[in-house]
């Protein structure tokens, strides 16, 4: 998130979009629920009518993979009445002629055709957004996971941007993370391209550094990214493959294939708290404490770093994996060894320039800090760009809309989407055990519109066969009008009945992020003797 | 001699204009007070006008109006509002109704000239639904006003622009209280907040608003026409202008007066009222509503106002007025207006919720004839409790029929715990109907009317009450016709 | 900012404008009980000021003063300590006894009961207002806590919470008086309101009212609590791990920078994996392609040995790590400096993108 929090409690208009907000970061949508009280208007861009809908001053129910065509609709009615901020654009940002030449077509008609909405709506949201002193945009991966998802985030950034929202109190682009750390392991370099701190790889000066703290020679060669990474494997490329606190098995696209990836790897190690999908078929699996059981930190979506404490002593003989790693470093000779977190944190404070100000004294003593905090003097940072962006003028880089790599045809009818459901998290390696989860959210299901379902003769409750280019699962029906016609959806936490046995691999070129949230799919009403039919599926 | 006595300002209109025709209302001077302000006085002007009329809440409370009036145009907003209390919520009283049936016009107008003063432009009359002919009038009365250009945009040709709508309460008494009348308004429950932030403030969606009393408001256009000075001569040193009673219970003369400021109690119950009915012996009369206190034989002489009513552990109140003879007893007199408080409470605040409960159950207990000195020492300690720790002003004075009778009447509350007897003959588990030997001549008349036949004796012999099976009705009492049997 | 001059018991301070009679007494260290007051309500005029335990004397004031909800005036003097304040605080207390059971020895909230607290204060044994009581049926429709109202003081609290700040509004109060209770619509179960089991009003019930379905049975005096940081998604909620022994045993919320004192129904309730039987608890090692049991040193070994093998047979880019999106910083770091430094390969990612 550029910006904080609670910052959104004084906004004047959120933009939502791509983000099931009340489901997926219960405590934020709880935050912009407490900002509409106190009079903030909010905009909801979904193809579900999700809860947020509710507060939703305008509401503008896309269709799947449409997001590009929303954002440039949008701002082609914001620079077509003059409503754009045009003093910061002249001093704070540079390229504005191209995204007036990109948008200038793209006019509210022309996207609400795409987009399958009102165009009045869409200028309804245009005026709403500009009009606002503060204006936030709030998303996730609704926005990200398509095949022109890093074009979709520079949209959104353009459109902040044409308001002067970046770099002000209660504005920016806000994008939720999903996982409690994900912001802390792209901080500290779980990236194939960069070093903690996001220093490249590629970087001369930068290995240099490392070589020298960490006293061995290192590779300038960028690495290969999560996907590629399971390509490769399935090519017998890769022999050795590590996995820690992750479940590719559930969480990743087109499962038949990474299941054939996995097994096709020679040596697997899996490191986690249960024996998951993922562990099963690992060749050695080690157990992990979980965060009740260790210490140190976590960064969250808004660049917080916050301490984590150790509550129990971790069970059986489970280590925490700060320490499995430590005894694996000293195996493989990089000798060091790391009395506590805190340790390892001080040698990523002397490396990571944007932690270099943070230390465990601060942290316990004020609660948590945002990074960049480079020096121990630095109080954090709570919204980025003030003043000016970080890279000095705001660079528009307009995109052009480009539909999904997979469109409805006459085989796959409908628009598949994926999200999260409030009760489970992730691949429900940990929601699965707490037994009233379970029950409140028990099984697999897909969400089908009213009159879809009338017409294919489904109801609540039938059993129906949802199938893609890439395979079939059968899970039950919810016959809901949160979806219009032609789309539907399905949470992705389940192994069974799993949503990303059917969703689209293909990546989004820059950021390699696959597209799960826009399929073609196909939707039949399995025969009453489902169980049947299932085993022959499997 | 009683209209003497009488002086009318708030009610001045009522029955004598066409309530349903506003050029009636015109005819009587009616839109000259609005006309005035709009033409010749700035908001300020009105706003002082008021002030040094002396004018102050007749809702109950008597807050100066003029103030509430000056608070709310100190703050800065977009949107204003003017709400008239017409929640008229005790029982037996019916000021508010008579004034709006009688002539709604008055409020409107008032109303405006409150939009005005503020610097509002919305005007809301919040009215218990349970006055169908009031409501009925008071559309009519916008209807006509809108027509006129008395309300609405641009008004008499001004900048000035209102308008004013009806909310109908569901009939709870605690939405008289104005926090809780704003809950109610915004469609909340109708239960009050906690001030500050004083609706002057933040009160109606958040807005600066004002809340005053219909007869508050239908006094208004008279003063604005005759001037602060005027009104400021009628009353007392504290207390201005007139106020309008509803004289209920044991009197001869019972319905609506408005007298001046300042009458005595005597004046009111003795001349105006006709005194006692029935030649009984005045033992105390309940002002305040429910809430209120008794005010008693030795009161008489005590002025009313606003100061000296507290002063006499009871309060004006909206201006109820319950007469009470002899035959009452102040505990259950009392027990009875807590039992409609307990019944009417919102349930917010601790002390009022449970507190009005467990008073009432002391109450009931004594009653019964199961109480004892300990729990009269108890119940006062908790009134006073209440009164000191409640939320709004419901709590707050919910204690006070209990304060006020044992102030005069402890000596009752003493005979139903200690003798177990009730000196007034109303608390029935405390009665003993007792045939007189000598009075009684066998003549069975009681014996045959008596429902649980519980009284045994033959033809001219002395009859006897079986005290066990007794259910205390009376009908004994009232067959005798040789007065031989009592109740003590 | 404005400051105000303000005296406590005879205590002169300062305070900003704004700040309730509680805030200056606080500042002094002078200590007013409270009930209903919930210190997330940021603004005094936002205080429910239902109970009346924290009322004060002020001068010049006709009736006693909440402290929470009573906004300093410039000179104001204020009594904390004087027979009228504790007399109708005892009395506040006894009436809240007078309708509520009597069943500490049994009740789950025991020891982190306010009402119990106060009752201790103030010398109360039992009530001295005998007299009707609620009785209303116990709702366990929940699946995550049950609510028993006979234990409800009505402090608002959970109301309050749901209402203005998850702003989920599956409960309001219902019915008038004596019967003043916080209901789900229509006065029905849980289940059938819009509640999303967030749990923030179990979190602030001051009494047992509202209590999780918890496994396990507990004593509040045989807790441990660790400050530490919600493991779900990326919020980054503040929470305590209530631990008895080496289980966790429960959730609290904190007021976190980014929670303010809020969780989710995850974060809350979603806690009973940590103590799971089927977690792993020693390293497993592939023989005759079955997963068995093994030791550290063995494990290690064979990683260590694989990753040598592998290293000379085909070069460092035939090895390859995914780190996680659950793990610490700390760990994270670790992971990358193996990956890079150990098997010499850039091919380190992990789920950001999923």
């Amino acid at each position: 998130m550029t910006n904080s929090i609670n910052e959104l409690i004084d906004s004047d208009v959120i933009f939502i979009t791509g983000s099931n907000t009340t489901e997926s970061h219960p405590v934020i949508g709880a935050k912009i629920r407490q900002a509409k009280k106190k009079g903030a208007k909010i905009i909801v861009a979904e193809p579900r009518k999700i809860d947020m809908v509710e507060d939703a001053d305008v509401f503008l129910q896309i269709t799947p993979g449409t997001n590009i065509a929303l954002y440039n609709g949008i701002m082609s009615c914001i620079i077509s009445e003059g409503l754009e901020a045009a003093e910061y654009i002249k001093e704070r940002t540079e390229n504005y002629d191209a995204l007036v030449a990109t948008v200038a077509d793209f006019t509210p008609e022309v996207a609400a055709e795409i987009c399958g909405i009102d165009a009045e709506d869409i200028k309804t949201a245009a005026r709403m957004y500009a009009e606002g002193a503060k204006g936030a945009i709030v998303y996730c991966m609704g926005v990200t996971q398509h095949s022109s998802g890093t074009e979709g985030v520079m949209s959104l950034a353009n459109l902040a941007l044409l308001c002067g929202n970046i770099g002000i109190e209660s504005g920016g682009i806000n994008p939720l993370r999903g996982q409690n750390n994900v912001q802390g392991a792209c901080d500290m370099g779980g990236l194939p391209g960069t070093y903690p701190g996001y220093q490249k790889v590629t970087e001369p000066a930068v290995k240099e550094k490392f070589e020298k703290a960490w006293g061995v020679e290192l590779s300038d060669k960028v690495g290969l990214t999560l996907t590629e990474i399971v390509g490769k494997a399935g090519h017998g490329e890769i022999k050795v493959l590590y996995i820690m606190g992750e479940n590719p098995m559930v969480s990743d696209p087109d499962l038949a294939h990474v299941e054939e990836a996995l097994k096709n790897t020679e040596f697997l190690v899996v490191q986690d708290i249960f024996l998951t999908e993922t562990a099963q078929l690992a060749d050695v699996v080690l157990p992990a404490a979980t965060f009740a059981e260790k210490n140190g930190t976590f960064s969250n979506t808004e660049r917080r770093v916050q301490m984590v404490r150790k509550a129990i002593e971790p069970v059986g003989q489970c280590k925490p994996d700060w320490e499995i790693l430590m005894d694996l470093l000293n195996k493989l000779g990089i000798e060091k060894t790391y009395a506590s977190p805190e340790e390892i944190f001080t040698e990523i404070s002397s490396v990571t320039p944007s932690y270099g100000g943070i230390t465990y004294g601060r942290l316990e003593e004020l609660g948590g800090l945002q990074w960049p905090c480079p020096t121990a003097d630095h109080a954090g940072t709570k919204f980025l760009h003030s003043g000016k962006c970080a890279r000095g003028l705001g660079l528009f880089k307009p995109a052009v809309f480009k539909p999904s790599a997979e469109v409805p045809c006459a085989d796959f009818p409908l628009v598949m989407t994926t999200g999260r459901v409030l009760y489970h998290y992730h691949t429900r390696t940990m929601t699965g055990k707490v037994d009233g989860l379970n029950a409140m959210c028990p099984e697999s299901f897909v969400e089908i519109n009213p009159d879809a379902a009338r017409k294919l003769s489904i109801v609540e409750g039938d059993k129906v066969r949802v199938s893609t280019r890439r395979g079939q699962v059968v899970v039950t029906a919810k016959v809901t009008p949160k979806l219009k016609e032609n789309v539907i959806f399905m949470p992705f936490h389940f192994a069974v009945g799993a949503a990303n046995t059917l969703t689209n691999p293909v990546l989004d070129p820059i950021a390699k992020i696959p597209e799960y949230k826009s399929c073609a799919a196909k939707l039949e009403k399995v025969a009453w003797d489902w169980s049947e039919e299932t085993d022959q599926i499997k | 001699m009683a209209e003497k006595k009488q002086l009318r300002i708030a009610t001045r209109n009522s029955g004598f204009i066409d309530p349903e025709n506003i050029d009636s209302y015109i005819a009587a001077g009616g839109y000259l007070g609005l006309a005035k302000c709009l033409g010749e006085m700035t908001p300020e002007a009105v706003i002082d006008l008021m002030k040094a009329s002396g004018i102050r809440g007749r809702g109950g409370a008597g807050f100066p109006t003029g103030v509430k009036w000056g608070f709310a145009a100190k703050y800065a907003s977009d949107t204003k509002y003017v709400v008239c209390n017409a929640d008229e919520g005790d029982p037996g009283a019916f000021m508010d109704r008579a004034i709006l049936e009688g002539d709604p016009h008055s409020v409107l107008e008032a109303m405006a000239i409150g939009a005005y003063a503020i610097g509002g432009n919305k005007g809301t009359i919040y009215i218990r639904a349970e006055y169908p002919m009031a409501i009925d009038r008071l559309k009519i009365a916008i209807e006509q006003a809108e027509a006129k250009g008395v309300i609405g945009k641009n008004i008499m040709g001004s900048d000035f622009s209102f308008d004013l709508d009806i909310k109908y309460g569901a009939g709870a008494f605690v939405c008289g209280e104005e926090t809780a009348l704003i809950n109610s308004m915004e469609g909340n429950r109708g239960e009050p907040y906690t001030k500050p932030p004083f609706p002057a403030e933040a009160g109606y969606w958040d807005k600066p608003t004002i809340v005053n009393n219909v007869e508050t408001l239908a006094s208004i256009p008279a003063i604005i026409v005759k001037g602060a000075e005027w009104f400021n001569g009628i009353g007392t040193e504290t207390s201005k202008g007139t106020k309008v009673f509803a004289l209920a219970g044991k009197i001869n003369n019972v319905g609506l007066i408005e007298v001046p400021m300042g009458i005595t109690l005597q004046e009111v119950i003795m001349e105006v009222g006709g005194g006692v009915r029935n030649g009984k012996k005045f033992k105390a009369v309940q002002t305040g509503g429910p809430s209120g206190g008794a005010l008693t034989y030795k009161d008489l002489d005590v002025k009313i106002d606003y100061e000296s009513l507290v002063a006499c552990q009871s309060m004006m109140g909206s201006g109820g007025m319950i007469v009470m003879d002899e035959d009452d007893c102040m505990v259950a007199i009392a027990k009875f207006f807590v039992e409609f408080t307990m019944e009417e409470t919102c349930g917010k605040c601790t002390p009022c919720r449970i507190g009005s409960k467990r008073i009432y159950e002391a109450l009931d207990k004594i009653t019964m004839g199961q109480g004892s000195l300990e729990d009269i020492e108890k119940l006062k300690l908790l009134s006073v409790a209440i009164k000191d720790t409640a939320l709004c002003g419901l709590g707050q004075t919910m204690p006070n029929p209990v304060l006020s009778t044992m102030r005069v009447f402890e000596d009752e509350y003493t005979a139903h715990v200690v003798d177990k007897k009730c000196p007034a003959g109303v608390c029935s588990d405390l009665l003993e109907f007792i045939v007189v030997d000598e009075k009684c001549v066998g003549c069975t008349l009681c014996a045959r009317v008596c429902p649980v036949d519980c009284i045994g004796g033959k033809v001219k012999e002395v009859h006897v009450i079986d005290q066990a099976a007794c259910i205390k009705c009376g009908a004994c009492l009232d067959k005798c016709k040789f007065d031989a049997i009592i109740k003590q | 900012m404005s400051m105000l001059n303000v005296t406590v018991d005879g205590q002169a301070t300062q305070v900003a404008a704004g700040s309730a009679i509680l805030d200056a007494a606080n500042q002094l260290g002078i200590e007013i009980p409270t009930l209903c007051y919930l210190d997330m309500e940021k603004k005094f005029n936002q205080q429910a000021a239902a109970c009346r335990i924290c009322v004060v004397e002020v001068e010049n004031r006709r009736n006693l003063a909440p402290a929470c909800a009573t906004p300093v005036m410039e000179g104001m003097i204020i009594k904390t300590d004087t027979e009228r304040v504790h007399t109708a605080r005892k009395i506040v207390v006894d009436l809240m006894l007078s309708d509520h059971p009597l069943d500490c020895l049994t009740c789950e909230q025991a020891g982190s009961c306010v009402l119990q607290d106060l009752c201790y204060q103030y010398g109360l044994e039992q009530t001295t207002f005998a007299g009707q009581r609620n009785d209303y049926p116990e709702d366990a429709t929940n699946k995550f806590y049950s609510r028993n109202l006979n234990k409800c003081v009505a402090c608002r609290r959970c109301v309050t919470v749901c209402s203005n700040f998850q702003n989920t509004k599956a409960i309001g109060f219902g019915d008038r008086g004596f019967n003043t209770h916080p209901v789900a619509p229509f006065d029905r179960g849980m289940d059938e309101s819009t509640c999303v089991s967030c749990g923030n009003c179990v979190s602030v019930c001051p009494t047992g009212a509202l209590l999780p379905k918890s496994k396990e049975k507990f004593r509040s005096w045989e807790i441990s609590k660790t400050e530490t940081t919600c493991s779900y998604c990326g919020v980054g909620c503040q929470m305590n791990l209530l631990t008895k022994g080496n289980k966790v045993v429960g959730v609290e919320p904190l007021n976190g920078a980014a929670n303010d004192g809020l969780l989710c129904v995850k974060g809350k309730f979603g806690f009973n994996f940590i103590n799971h039987p089927d977690r792993l608890t020693t390293p497993l090692v592939r023989k005759d392609g079955q997963l068995v049991e093994a030791t550290w040193d063995e494990a290690y070994s064979l990683i260590a040995d694989k990753v040598k093998a592998t290293k000379a047979e085909f070069g460092s880019e035939a090895l390859a790590g995914l780190s996680s999106a659950r793990v610490t910083n700390e760990e994270n770091y670790l992971f990358q400096k193996m990956v890079r430094a150990a098997f010499g390969t850039n091919s380190v990612d992990h789920c950001a993108r999923l």
